[in-house]
């Protein structure tokens, strides 16, 4: 059986909705949230790849490259609110985060 | 595009990142769900490579399980937080969650199963993959990184200076009651500020 793009975009639609699937199920722990967003982030590079590779475009895989730099920042910037967060509540659940509301 | 032994490879790639992926949102324990995530990135990076993104395929697990992946096993393991607790009632937004990712994955396969190229789509490609025996994939994509998307690379250099910048300033923090040198103070210094000179009349004191 010949593999075509629509199995690369099959298990990169998996990973999607496992991620979104992912921020509902571990709605309280912020860090398997950060973590679904990068199989999100994941997802969305698979596509890029497997459509660059389709139409023999180098393009996709230039923009798949910009898309792991600003995931990598986030996780970098993600982290660093949650440990200073950590820090002043000693908590890190999403139903905690409300020191803002009046 | 795949066929044979490329195409087993691609089921079993493909396999186990999905299973690890599950197992990512499932697991109980934090460090399971980021040993999973680096499985599940380590199967994309084999993804990568049967379509012939090689330098991607390096840059996720040197990047990616190298730096990010051991960031969020230090954060996870740096927090002392009860996750046991953490998880209590947590598949109470489950049945939801699974609504939202059946529709989601419905409309996804019923985009797969309908969509045709366009028949221009084939002269559009801007910038075509030159040949894996005459030209790498990590030198064509430097071909055109540094030519046609020098400010995009660029402004992309800039969001990791930014991002570390203010990781950095986030999570700096003076603790008060602790010594500390400061190089400035002590390099200006000079006789005026350091010492007094005093008339001591003969026979009194200070």
């Amino acid at each position: 059986m010949v593999v075509g793009i629509a199995h690369f975009l099959t298990v990169s639609a998996i990973l999607f909705t496992l991620g979104v699937f992912g921020i509902f199920l571990n709605r309280r722990n912020i860090i398997v949230i950060l973590m679904s967003v990068e199989l999100i982030l994941l997802a969305v590079n698979i596509n890029f790849v497997a459509f660059s590779a389709a139409l023999g475009d180098l393009v996709g895989q230039v923009f798949a490259l910009f898309v792991l730099t600003v995931a990598a920042a986030e996780a970098a910037i993600g982290l660093a609110i949650l440990v200073v967060f950590f820090r002043n509540r000693g908590s890190i659940a999403v139903e905690d985060v409300n020191m803002m509301k009046g | 595009m795949l066929s044979g032994l490329e195409a087993a490879f691609f089921y079993l790639f493909a396999f186990v990142a999905v299973a690890s992926a599950f197992m990512v949102i499932s697991s109980r324990n934090p460090v399971h769900s980021v040993l999973f995530l680096i499985l599940t990135f380590f199967n994309a990076a084999g993804l990568f490579m049967l379509t012939g993104a090689e330098f991607l395929a390096m840059i996720l697990l040197v990047v990616y399980v190298g730096a990010v992946m051991v960031l969020f096993l230090f954060v996870v393991m740096m927090l002392d937080v009860d996750f046991a607790e953490m998880k209590e009632g947590a598949l109470q937004y489950a049945p939801i969650g699974a609504l939202v990712g059946l529709i989601l994955a419905a409309e996804l396969i019923v985009v797969l199963g309908g969509y045709t190229f366009a028949p221009q789509l084939a002269a559009s490609v801007s910038k075509p993959i030159p040949d894996l025996a005459t030209r790498s994939n990590t030198a064509a994509l430097g071909d055109i990184l540094y030519t046609d998307y020098l400010y995009y690379f660029q402004i992309a250099g800039l969001v990791l200076l930014v991002a570390m910048i203010g990781a950095i300033v986030l999570t700096l923090r003076h603790k008060p009651g602790v010594k500390r040198q400061s190089i400035a103070a002590q390099v200006g210094r000079t006789p005026a500020t350091g010492m007094e000179i005093r008339k001591v009349k003969s026979g009194e004191g200070i």
